[in-house]
């Protein structure tokens, strides 16, 4: 009896440490060990040399900067999104939440163009001369980001019990109060957990800082890529990498406290949307504005698509079909739509059932500080990979990955995979805060009452967890769709997805292959919103009802 | 209590139908069929750029008698040190795409195995310099020129420019866009260029350049269809970093003659190569496919499909390039040892100069 519960620990915790092992602590540390024994000896003085550069220091302040001020405007005008299309009824509710969530797949090479289309100089926005400026960098990153807040927060707001709202507005509370005294103490959890996993993809945003910088501004994460792609500086690269591993590591350990609260059970009274009010104008005005300002890069794509030579037209979309001018790809964008959803199917449900094994096991009450301690190392063990560039990690896989019996590096399997190592993060942090809030009582009084563990799951935790869960796999879903770093490096030429075939569309000059890279980009939106909505569809109001 | 139990096991019920649908549509356990090596396959691992008409691969695959497997990822850059790191322990037989601006570091780590190859007539030229056991065979070539919109420099009564030093004259300010160096391939080209045209004093002709209000974008693509007035978008630059074969492609409908020319007296030569990579699992499909790329019938396929010209002699090009895709005579070059050699030092002045 003693050993159960460290062994129920252990079982639940050994498929999800064995694959983030094998498909990411392993290949990470294939390559810090090239740079820190890079003649087969063990020097760190190179390590030490590189973070003395002037030019490093410049890199480590911009990214810290730039992230930073992503993840406050993110959550600045997430949270009264996630109020307005959580906790509001009105109508096109469902159709706004899956809108917002569409800059979050879309490849980060076509929002680079579109937003470089919008703020460029001959663009519509073009007066304000923010092209290659920092703002058009942060605007970027709220952009693809702050569908994280609102979909993380919301959820979190939705299982919010309203009652101890409505009794300090009973004694006289104004909403403000309320709001700074009830709700966002309440929401604490969910709120640090959101921004947490925005800041890290900010602070590792790729494409966006190269596309929207100019070159002006480099971060962390693309001089890895640049140290690693082009120069072959192997030594640079995993003093920047370890560098990247302390700070989230540091980031989640600040976070972790941050996130504890006293008593983090939620009652299980859930609030029934209502009829904005009044007092809700404010809310659904920067909900609308936020709309807006999403809605202005995906409306050039939308029109760029639809320009043809000599006017508009449907050409590029009919294009799609086709192997694009100049046989630029090898399997139309038709089909790579149907590798890239199955694809997704596949990194769903791998990083769900990790996911889930994940929350479950850090979220358990623990009996000793040690066993505290193991939860806690775990819940960060597995945000890492949100804090290490795809560039090490696709180089990796193909120095360690190459010995029988784990020779992976051209299997299919392998971009699921790291797909579901990307969206694991997001399921862990979506579900966890919920999870969290239930309270232990619960479960020992389903036990007391006879109920099994799985029976106490069933009737206990499903209830309340089921909305995070879709919610969770709605993102796994869509990240899934969008990712382009890592799988560009392991997908097979064959059955390329559709952000690769994006790619290839714009590097290759013909008159019509530029039209139909936004036509395919358009197409991606098109079917990640409709992948959205239908999750939302799921959703039964009646969980949770008893 | 029952009531909710039973909406809830049908929830449960519905899930269970759509992961059961869902699984049916996913990837996992069909493709394994394809999984296993086998020798009867030749893997040729190279970058994002190559492609050939699946007519050729057909003929290639009935002649040798091997199935083509083709990885392509990343660029020229990402290709070599990918093939560097994966020395000895190659992932496929035989690569393609390491151009001259990289090939010293492939070299030097001995990524590939000598091959003696038989060059078609004409190609000897461009062989690279210093590979003494024919390691690499060379397959294509073209050019990274500076391009001009014609038809803006006609509308704006004003001589385009023709030389590097011309790019630094205040009548051409705020009008060139390019990619840099360290994000492009076809950037680090045009760095190559100016360091062969002005020796150790090239920063300075960069900060001329930058100066004159010269744009950085991160890659050809954003900068030719962005910025570039002739790019299809709504650009404000009539002067753009791209190929000799560019002007081929601005030819509107039904007229004789391209909206852009590429400027001869500011290009950089890129030739890429084949190799048989060491270690490698069929040799023998490796050197066949070597050799077919020099043949006839894929060095005509070339320009069209990767937009490069043919190394060997006597080859018709197609239409469009004949007429509008004029070669430099006399392209700038940089040895490629020299390259392997001061590639970081440039690397890191030249982002210090352009982001003074």
């Amino acid at each position: 009896m003693r050993w159960s519960r460290p062994l129920t620990l252990a079982g639940l915790a050994v498929v999800p440490v064995l694959v983030l092992g094998l498909f990411f602590v392993l290949p990470v540390s294939g390559m810090l060990a090239r740079g820190l024994w890079p003649h087969g000896s063990f020097e760190p003085g190179g390590v030490l040399e590189v973070l003395g550069r002037p030019r490093v220091h410049r890199v480590v302040w911009f990214t810290l900067w730039s992230a930073s001020a992503g993840t406050l405007v993110s959550v600045l005008l997430g949270l009264p999104a996630a109020y307005a299309l959580h906790r509001l009824d009105f109508r096109g509710r469902g159709a706004v939440r899956a809108a917002l969530l569409v800059p979050f797949v879309l490849p980060t090479v076509v929002v680079g163009v579109a937003f470089r289309e919008l703020l460029g100089e001959g663009g519509p926005l073009g007066f304000l001369g923010l092209d290659g400026s920092p703002v058009a960098i942060v605007a970027g990153l709220v952009f693809f980001n702050v569908s994280v807040v609102i979909r993380a927060v919301g959820a979190a707001w939705e299982s919010l019990d309203p009652r101890p709202g409505e009794a300090a507005a009973a004694l006289g509370a104004r909403p403000v109060q309320v709001l700074r005294t009830v709700t966002l103490p309440a929401l604490r959890p969910a709120i640090v957990s959101a921004a947490s996993v925005v800041f890290l993809f900010c602070a590792t945003a790729f494409g966006v800082v190269l596309t929207l910088g100019g070159l002006k501004y480099s971060s962390v994460e693309t001089e890895i890529y640049l140290l690693t792609t082009n120069l072959l500086d192997l030594p640079a690269a995993a003093a920047l990498s370890i560098l990247q591993l302390v700070a989230v590591v540091s980031l989640l350990v600040v976070a972790g406290r941050l996130r504890a609260v006293p008593d983090p059970s939620v009652a299980r009274a859930v609030a029934r949307p209502r009829r904005p009010a009044r007092g809700d104008r404010l809310v659904l005005a920067t909900t609308a504005l936020l709309l807006v300002l999403v809605a202005a890069p995906i409306a050039t794509l939308v029109t760029g698509s639809l320009q043809v030579e000599g006017g508009w037209g449907l050409a590029n979309y009919r294009a799609l079909a086709t192997n694009g001018t100049h046989q630029a790809l090898l399997v139309p964008v038709t089909e790579a739509l149907v590798t890239s959803l199955r694809t997704a199917v596949d990194a769903t449900w791998m990083s769900l059932s990790m996911g889930l094994l994940v929350a479950v096991l850090v979220t358990r009450r623990s009996r000793t500080r040690t066993e505290r301690r193991v939860r806690g190392a775990l819940d960060g063990f597995f945000m890492l990979p949100l804090g290490v560039s795809a560039v090490t990690l696709g180089f990796g896989f193909l120095i360690t990955l190459n010995h029988p019996p784990i020779d992976l590096r051209d299997s299919p399997l392998l971009v699921p995979i790291a797909q579901a190592l990307v969206a694991l993060p997001l399921v862990v942090r979506t579900i966890v805060p919920v999870l969290a809030g239930i309270d232990d009582r619960q479960r020992q009084a389903a036990a007391s009452l006879g109920a099994g563990p799985l029976r106490a799951l069933w009737t206990v935790d499903l209830p309340v967890v089921w909305k995070p869960l879709l919610a969770a796999s709605g993102f796994a879903f869509a990240a899934s769709l969008g990712e382009f770093g890592a799988t560009s490096f392991l997908v097979r030429d064959e059955h390329p997805t559709v952000p690769v075939v994006i790619f290839r569309l714009l590097g290759h000059p013909g008159a019509m292959n530029y039209g139909m890279a936004l036509a395919a980009s358009v197409v991606l939106a098109a079917t990640t919103a409709a992948v959205m909505f239908a999750v939302e569809r799921l959703r039964v109001p009646s969980v949770g009802a008893f | 209590m029952s009531s909710s139990f039973r909406a809830l096991a049908a929830k449960l019920a519905a899930t269970l139908l759509l992961t059961v649908g869902a699984s049916s549509c996913s990837a996992v356990g069909e493709k394994s069929a394809d999984q296993t090596p086998s020798s009867d396959e030749v893997v040729l691992v190279t970058h994002d750029s190559f492609g050939l008409p699946k007519k050729l691969v057909r003929q290639f695959e009935a002649e040798s008698g091997y199935t083509l497997v083709v990885h392509r990822s990343g660029d020229a850059g990402t290709l070599a040190n990918k093939l560097v790191l994966t020395q000895g322990n190659p992932t496929g037989d035989v690569a393609f795409g390491v151009d001259n601006t990289f090939a010293s570091r492939t070299l030097d780590a001995d990524v590939f195995a000598p091959y003696a190859h038989s060059l078609p007539a004409g190609a000897d030229d461009f062989a690279l310099p210093g590979d003494d056991d024919q390691r690499l065979t060379p397959v294509d070539n073209g050019n990274v020129c500076v391009n001009v919109d014609d038809t803006w420099f006609a509308d704006h009564d004003l001589a385009p420019p023709t030389s590097l030093d011309d790019l630094t004259d205040p009548a051409y300010e705020d009008l060139f866009v390019l990619p840099g160096a360290a994000t492009s391939s076809t950037g680090m080209a045009f760095l190559l260029a100016t360091v062969a045209a002005y020796g150790d004093a090239w920063p300075d002709y960069w900060a001329d350049l930058m100066g004159n209000g010269a744009k950085l974008t991160a890659g050809w693509e954003d900068a030719y269809y962005v910025d570039f007035t002739q790019g299809g978008g709504k650009g404000e630059r009539p002067i753009v970093l791209s190929y000799d074969s560019s002007p081929a492609f601005t030819v509107p409908k039904g007229s004789d003659t391209s909206n852009t020319s590429a400027l001869l007296d500011t290009c950089f030569e890129q030739v890429e190569y084949a190799g048989v990579l060491e270690g490698a699992e069929n040799v023998d499909g490796a050197e066949q496919l070597i050799d077919f790329l020099g043949s006839p019938e894929v060095q005509a396929a070339l320009p069209e499909s990767m937009y490069v010209f043919p190394v060997a002699d006597g080859i018709d090009l197609p239409a469009d390039w004949a007429s509008y895709a004029v070669q430099p005579s006399d392209p700038y070059a940089v040895d490629p040892a020299d390259i392997a050699a001061h590639r970081d030092d440039w690397l890191r002045e030249w982002s210090d100069v352009t982001t003074r």
